[in-house]
């Protein structure tokens, strides 16, 4: 049973802050539903108004544009899984996509609503990362981009302020030479542990290297140690830095023990699955 | 004695009008109300069942505008202006669907408690994807569980309706 709230449908960006602005802690963005609702449903959380997004047809778009790939935040899981300029540009994700949840969540799910949670076992987070990504946030008073890696704060918890909804994720259009993966292991309904590496590779040398880790902290980020470890090297070199690689990220993703496993396992994941994101693409 | 039920005059309410398994159907709803309840509660269609309530089962599922949604985790205005097919609605005039028939000559039930969620969603599989690998199959089936494990003979009635289909 869902507790009574009244439905805003706003059809504007700036009549969503504003909207926010207005009702503060009252009032929730709503997207797809999936999380908002069950927490709802569990008592986790109330509003006494909900602001449904879907009204701003803008923001399921998807396209190129201008050297990057321009996500609205209200693309589902089932439209990225199932388009063709992503299979083109950014098949990582479109794997990605196919293996987030079960064919309803995707089918209600947007990326916007997984990003904005912030639900510490959720993948896309870690991919965007690790491919240089720009979240656009929006309100009444203006536009600013804030990069992937600074966009997640802590377990549910971003850096977009109260009366900010996100719009559009930009993700650089990758070059001829770009590569990149995206591993995830568990055996809940969440993934444990997920790991992304993107890299340009030049005549046997590896370049721009990103290496970012997800689940299995409270929330996705970054590996600089790592990625300057790999960086420049010729892939053989490489190859033979993955278990001192692996072993930083590991430290680096301030695993926690609970449920997903306990936390030396999963830093061992994350070296296991580095390992294999990075044979993969040198292979 | 008990007074009869009145709504509040500020409770919001929302029109909805939609195909409900190919007729008109005009309701109206609390923004609250879950798509599960008004089907099961208001409507009388009782066949989607309630079960985990957390969009792992599949119990609850119905077909959006032919795609599978959890009805349990789906606010019912969100079907305004769509096309909502229940269990229901799956036989065609009293003539089974091919998929109910496979099911019912291979076994592909036993409860029989997951089968209007299997039915609906395995019709979304073959709609879209009309010779399915096995792979495919269990990718796409993945979020509809079975408490009896019939899961053999859930594949197996499948990938038979899904050759009938093709013939
Ligand atoms: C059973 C199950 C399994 C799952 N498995 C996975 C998995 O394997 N991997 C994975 O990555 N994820 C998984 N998820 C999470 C899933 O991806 C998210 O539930 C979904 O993408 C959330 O999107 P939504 O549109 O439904 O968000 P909603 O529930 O509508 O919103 C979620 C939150 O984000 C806020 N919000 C939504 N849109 C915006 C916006 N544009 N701007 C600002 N705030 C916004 C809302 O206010 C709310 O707080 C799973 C979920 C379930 C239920
Ligand atoms: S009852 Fe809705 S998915 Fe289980
Ligand atoms: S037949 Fe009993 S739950 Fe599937």
């Amino acid at each position: 049973m869902l507790k009574r709230f009244r439905l805003e449908e706003p059809e504007s960006a700036a009549e969503v802050s504003e909207l926010l602005g207005r009702f503060g802690d009252s009032a929730k963005i709503y997207a797809g539903g999936t999380e908002l609702l069950l927490a709802m449903k569990e008592g986790l959380v109330q509003y006494e108004r909900l602001i449904n997004v879907k009204k701003l047809t803008g923001l399921s778009a998807l396209a190129a544009d201008n050297g990057a790939i321009k996500i609205g935040a209200l693309c589902t899981h089932h439209q990225l899984e199932t388009s063709a300029l992503l299979q083109e540009k950014l098949p990582t994700l479109v794997k990605l996509e196919q293996n987030v949840a079960n064919v309803r969540v995707r089918q209600a799910g947007s990326i916007g609503g997984n990003l904005c949670f912030a639900e510490p076992h959720a993948d896309p987070g870690t991919l965007l990362i690790a491919l240089g990504a720009t979240m656009v946030a929006e309100k009444s008073s203006g536009k600013r981009e804030i990069a992937a890696a600074n966009f997640f704060v802590d377990a549910y918890e971003t850096s977009l302020q109260a009366d900010e909804l996100l719009t559009e994720i930009r993700v650089p259009t990758p070059g001829a030479n770009s590569r990149s993966a995206y591993l995830k292991f568990g055996y809940l309904e969440r993934p444990s542990v997920g790991v992304a590496v993107a890299l340009t590779l030049n005549s046997g040398t590896v370049n721009d290297v990103k290496i970012a880790v997800g689940c299995a902290g409270p929330a996705p980020k970054r590996v600089a140690e790592a990625e300057a470890l790999l960086n420049g090297k010729s892939t053989a070199e490489a190859v033979s830095l993955l278990p001192q690689a692996g072993a930083i990220a590991g430290r680096a993703a301030d695993a926690i023990s609970d449920l997903h496993g306990a936390q030396d396992y999963k830093e061992h994941i994350v070296g296991v699955l580095l390992k294999r994101a990075f044979n993969s693409m040198v292979g | 004695m008990s007074k009869p039920m009145t709504r509040h005059a500020d409770v919001q309410t929302i029109p909805v009008s939609f195909t409900l398994n190919g007729r008109l159907q005009e309701i109206d709803v609390e923004p609250n109300e879950l798509l599960l309840d008004m089907v099961r509660d208001r409507l009388g269609l009782t066949g989607a069942k309630r079960s985990c309530d957390v969009q792992v089962c599949g119990a609850c599922t119905l077909l959006v505008d032919g795609r599978p949604v959890s009805a349990c985790t789906t606010l019912a205005f969100e079907v305004r202006g769509r096309s909502v097919m229940t269990i229901e609605g799956l036989a065609d005039d009293g003539k089974l669907h091919p998929l109910q028939e496979a099911f019912i000559e291979h076994g592909g039930f036993q409860c029989g408690f997951c089968t209007p969620g299997m039915l609906l969603a395995s019709k979304a599989l073959l709609d879209e994807n009309p010779n399915p690998t096995e792979a495919e199959l269990k990718h796409f089936m993945h979020g509809n569980i079975c408490r009896c494990t019939g899961y053999k003979k859930i594949v197996e009635s499948i990938m038979a309706a899904a050759k009938k289909m093709r013939a």
